[in-house]
Formats: C-alpha cells, structure tokens, sequence
C-alpha cells in the first residue's frame, strides 16, 4: 500500500474537497497522511519524511497556490524528497487564466501532475497508480 | 497502640527527605530531611533523617511500608534520538521528559560521527532511539541503529520507532552486549503520541540499573526497590489531584511548577486545547501530563546561566527592593555555593527576583503560542502546543518557593503578560503552595493508597 500526504497549502482553509480526497484515495487503497488545512510547505515535507510518502497532493482553492507552492520542489529535493511525485490542483493562480499556460509553469516549477478546477479525483487515482506502480 | 506507618523517601541531589504517614488515620506523622550522601554511603543520609523523624515523633509506630524514589548522582539523563526534529525526535523528547528524565541531548535524521563522539562522552543513562511512523521511514532508524551498535557505548537502548523496522533493528542488536528493548512507537501515526511504553521501560531500566550504576543501590536494603525517578512521582501526584480517585473529587486542570537549584520543572495536567473555533491546532499531539525541564534556569547551579538570559536592565524589573546590588558577584555566589541561604533583605529580594526570572521565563517555554493567519476569510489562528488559560490551579514547589515569605508574589510571574500576549499562559488561577513539601512523596504514596494520597494532597497544599 502507498502512502500519499495530502493536504490544502497556504493561508486557505478549504476543507470540503480536502476530506472528498480523503475519502476516495483511502478507499481506493492508498495509505492516506491527511495533514488538513492550512499547511505550510514544511509540513508536507516533514509529514512525507516521516511516513515515508510515495506522493505529495497539494491542493488550493483561494488563489494564491502558485505563492504558497513557490521553491517546494527544490525543498523537497533539500530534504532528501527528491523521489517523491509532487500533484498540485484546484483554483491554484488568481483570476481565470488559459490551464495550458498554468500547467507548463507548475510543471516547470517541478509539479507532476496539475489539475485544473474541477477535475475528478478518479483521474488522480489513476495517475497514482501509473506514476507508482 | 497500633499503628500502619508507610514511609515514603525522596533521594535529592541535595537532601534525602522522609515523609510517615499513618495510613489508619490518613494524617502525616511528620516529615525530616538530611543532607544525601551518595558520595560514602547513602544510608548514612537516611539513617540520620530517620533518627530525627523518630526523634521529633516517638509515638511513630513500627513502619510497615516503604516507597522510595531517587534523584540523586545527578538523576536519571536520557538522550532522545529521532527522525525529524518536530515530529519523532520530539516525541521520544517528551516521552524522556515524561519518565521524569533531564534530556540534554536530542539528535534528528542521520546520527553523525560527531554526535556519536557526544553520546559518548555526554554520561547519558538511557539512550531513546525512535524514527518513523508506523509503516513510514525506516531507513533513517536502521541507519541509527547500525551507528550505535558499531559505536558500543555501553548505554541500553530503547527503540521506540517505526516497528516496520523492528525485526532489522533486533537482528542488529540480537548478539551484541548492548542492552536493547524494542517498544511500541512513541508516534505511531503523523503527529499522535504514544509515549507510555517506552516510558514504563524507562522506569524498569531505572529500578535495575540505573540505581545501581550511581551507587544508590545499597539504599534498597532498607528502602525496597527505589521505584521511580523522583519527578515521575511529582508528576503522579500531579495528575492525581488533578483527575481525582473515585468519589474523590479531583482540583481539574493545573499546573505544579518546582523552581530547584539546577533546573525548574514545570508540569501541566490538562488537554489544552483551543478554546475558539478559529483557532486551530498545529504540530504534534501534546501529553495530558506534560513535563518540561529547564536546565538553565535555577537558584544555584544554574544561577550563572540565567545570568546570560537577562540583561541588568531586565533583572531590575524582577528585583523589588530600591537597594544596589552586584549582580555579577551575586549570582556568582550562589553558583559557586550551592547551598548557599540568605541572610539579609537584600539576598532575600535577590533570591526572589533569580525566582521569579525562573518562573516567568520556564512558563515562557511550557505554554503553547498562538500566530495569526490571514486568510481571505478573516483571521484564522495557529496554535502550537497547550492552551493554558483556563487552567484552575498553580502549585509551587521547591525550596524557595516553599521557604519564600511570599511565594505568591513569585508564582504570579505565570500569569498573562501584556509583552507576551501570544503566550497561551494561565489568567487567573489559584495559586497553592507546597509547604509540607509532600508532592512527590504522595506521588510515591498514590502508587498503593491513591485515595489517600489524595486526601492528604488536598487537606495539605495551601
């Protein structure tokens, strides 16, 4: 069973879409770290060491995630995560702006995958499973 | 006439204290103290405290019982070593802190040759290796694990982490000399605390070796086992009054707080959750009976390092009286002679200030701390570690405080400060005073008789 860390980054306190993750990635199998709202960068990272998560799953709802998820790849990669896929999805930039262009950045700021609002948490589930095994 | 007489005994660094209580008629026959001796022969110590009991009380019957604990030779000093150092490093720090070990030295992720070469020479008495949530990380704890075995300290080892890797780490272990225990996880799961089982092995470790190997062992001819760490038992009689026995009614949440000549201690029972919906809680799990030790801030030993804490400027506001004072030849003093007592007004107020400095500044790093969040929906709060605002009671212990004209006056340096407003302290609690100095006797006591323990607790704080 992997273990993924979940959990909503920054000064958002979205909490409904966080538990639908919850709910639907435990029960397809995954040993699921919920770290809940409000979450800095460093408790992704230190909740992953420690449980030795396969998967970080940041969401963001309030706009600012493209702030809150400036340099976590590179500090995932300082505290030895470098292995570890990082997701990102949700309202994750201000204003409505073309995906395309918002994915190329967060994929370029080291993100895995990036999901635009709206997305089925089933696609993530596959994506799981793809990029783990 | 007949009498049940359970002694209780408190091996100090400093003194051995006695305590007889008449179990029959649930009252204190009396209390005694002399200076410990662990140098020659710890009974002396004893037998000289016992003679003045007897002598004090002739009418004490023949004693029936005898519970003892010890922090003598310097008390019992772990080393906790975990993963991350908020998380499992933290959490084996509290379950030392909790078994009524001084924690000097907490180490996180890979142990390094350097930090081997400072267990080796740091006399450490236990070593708590943990690392990893149940399932999680267990590269990091082999990794600790094979270090200290090729390191032969000759310190038990108790590993409390990830029990993934527990076969491994008995299989690195298993042949050795090292002594080895593998417990339960002190953090199971991200952020939960489990720090019993590793500190009811703390405990065995302490009554089979520890009192041995700082020669307190020959007590236990007279004492029976020495059963506990004496702050373990303080924080037993802590909880105690705090929870109550049956249908004896218990204070509810509080607080002890002992000011001694090395260290302070303070000791919360309580959830300390938040106490508005806005505010929400952050890091690990906090133990219901909380320990923290301070080992640089106390009355004697300790009396140079505060020094280095406060300015002159700041020690002014804690000093009552309008008199000059050479603060540098003052603490110096006192470090220097260690059983030093004072004898003017001046050395009094002196004494009170360095008390009211450890006071103020222990609860500064007892009490958890709330952060404001801006979020686009209001202010949001973090709060990291307890919510200590509502607690009921503040019980001082320790010599000055106990000997202090107005121990009061010292333990109000806990309240909620106008600087400090982001400290989660008590705002207005009870304040009671130790005088008999019983807390870790009844501690020692709650262990056969609890209810009287209890009661005694009650009718004897004031």
């Amino acid at each position: 069973m992997h273990t993924v860390v979940i959990g909503v980054i920054g000064a958002d306190v979205h909490a409904v879409g966080n538990k639908i993750i919850d709910h639907v990635l435990t029960e397809n199998d995954f040993n699921v770290v919920n770290i809940g709202v409000l979450s800095s960068q460093e408790d992704f990272i230190n909740a992953a060491i420690e449980t030795d998560a396969k998967a970080i799953l940041v969401s963001s709802l309030y706009g600012h995630g493209e702030l809150d998820c400036r340099y976590m790849k590179e500090n995932c990669e300082e505290a030895g995560l470098g292995h570890v896929k990082l997701y990102v999805g949700g309202n994750i930039v201000v204003g409505k702006q073309d995906f395309k262009t918002v994915e190329e950045r967060f994929k370029k700021m080291g993100f895995d995958r990036v999901y635009p609002p709206g997305t089925d948490i089933k696609k993530a589930v596959r994506d799981l499973r793809e990029d783990l095994g | 006439m007949n009498m049940s007489v359970h002694l209780l005994v408190d091996f100090g660094s400093t003194y051995t204290k006695l305590t007889a209580v008449d179990v029959e008629k649930e009252t204190i026959i009396g209390t005694s103290r002399a200076m410990t001796t662990v140098k020659t022969d710890v009974l002396e110590g004893f037998n000289l405290a016992l003679e003045k009991l007897e002598n004090a009380h002739p009418e004490m019957g023949e004693i029936t019982a005898v519970s003892a604990c010890s922090s003598a030779a310097g008390g019992l000093k772990m080393a906790a070593v975990g993963l991350v150092e908020e998380l499992t490093a933290e959490a084996a720090k509290r379950a030392c802190l909790g078994a009524g070990a001084l924690v000097n030295h907490v180490f996180s992720h890979h142990l390094s040759k350097k930090e081997i070469k400072q267990l080796k020479n740091a006399d450490v008495d236990i070593i708590l290796l943990a690392g990893g949530t149940d399932g999680g990380n267990k590269e990091c704890i082999l990794h600790n694990a094979q270090k200290l075995k090729n390191a032969d300290l000759g310190i038990p080892i108790i590993v409390a982490g990830n029990k993934d890797a527990a076969d491994e780490i008995d299989e690195i272990f298993s042949g050795t000399d090292t002594e080895y225990y593998i417990v339960d996880n002190v953090m199971p799961k991200l952020k939960k605390l489990n720090v019993d089982p590793a500190k009811e092995v703390i405990r065995k470790i302490f009554i089979t070796r520890i009192i041995e190997a700082k020669g307190i062992a020959k007590a236990q001819e007279k004492t029976g086992d020495i059963i506990m760490p004496t702050p373990e038992s303080v924080l037993l009689a802590a909880e105690l009054l705090a929870k109550g026995f049956e249908d004896e009614e218990g204070f509810g949440e509080l607080m002890v707080i002992d000011i001694g000549g090395a260290t302070t201690d303070v000791h919360t029972i309580g959830e300390g959750f938040p106490k508005r919906t806005e505010v929400l809680l952050k890091g690990l799990q906090e133990p219901f009976a909380k320990r923290t030790v301070e080992g640089d801030l106390g009355m004697r030993y300790s009396a140079n390092a505060l020094l280095s804490l406060v300015s002159p400027y700041e020690f002014k506001q804690y000093y009552t009286l309008e008199d000059e004072y050479n603060l540098e030849a003052s603490v110096k003093k006192r470090h220097e002679n260690v059983d030093y007592l004072p004898d003017t007004e001046e050395e009094k107020a002196f004494d009170k200030a360095l008390a009211r400095i450890c006071c103020d500044y222990s609860m500064s790093r007892h009490v958890g701390t709330v952060e404001v969040v801006y979020t686009p929906l209001g202010n949001m709060y973090y709060q990291t570690g307890k919510d200590l605002s509502d607690i009921n009671y503040v019980i001082g212990t320790g010599g000055v405080l106990i000997n202090s004209d107005e121990p009061k006056q010292i333990l109000k340096e806990v309240n909620k400060k106008s600087n400090k407003k982001l400290e989660l302290r008590p705002s207005d609690p009870a304040f009671l005073i130790d005088e008999a100095y019983i807390l870790a006797s009844m501690g020692l006591l709650s262990q056969k008789h609890p209810k009287l323990a209890l009661r005694l607790l009650k009718r004897h704080l004031k």
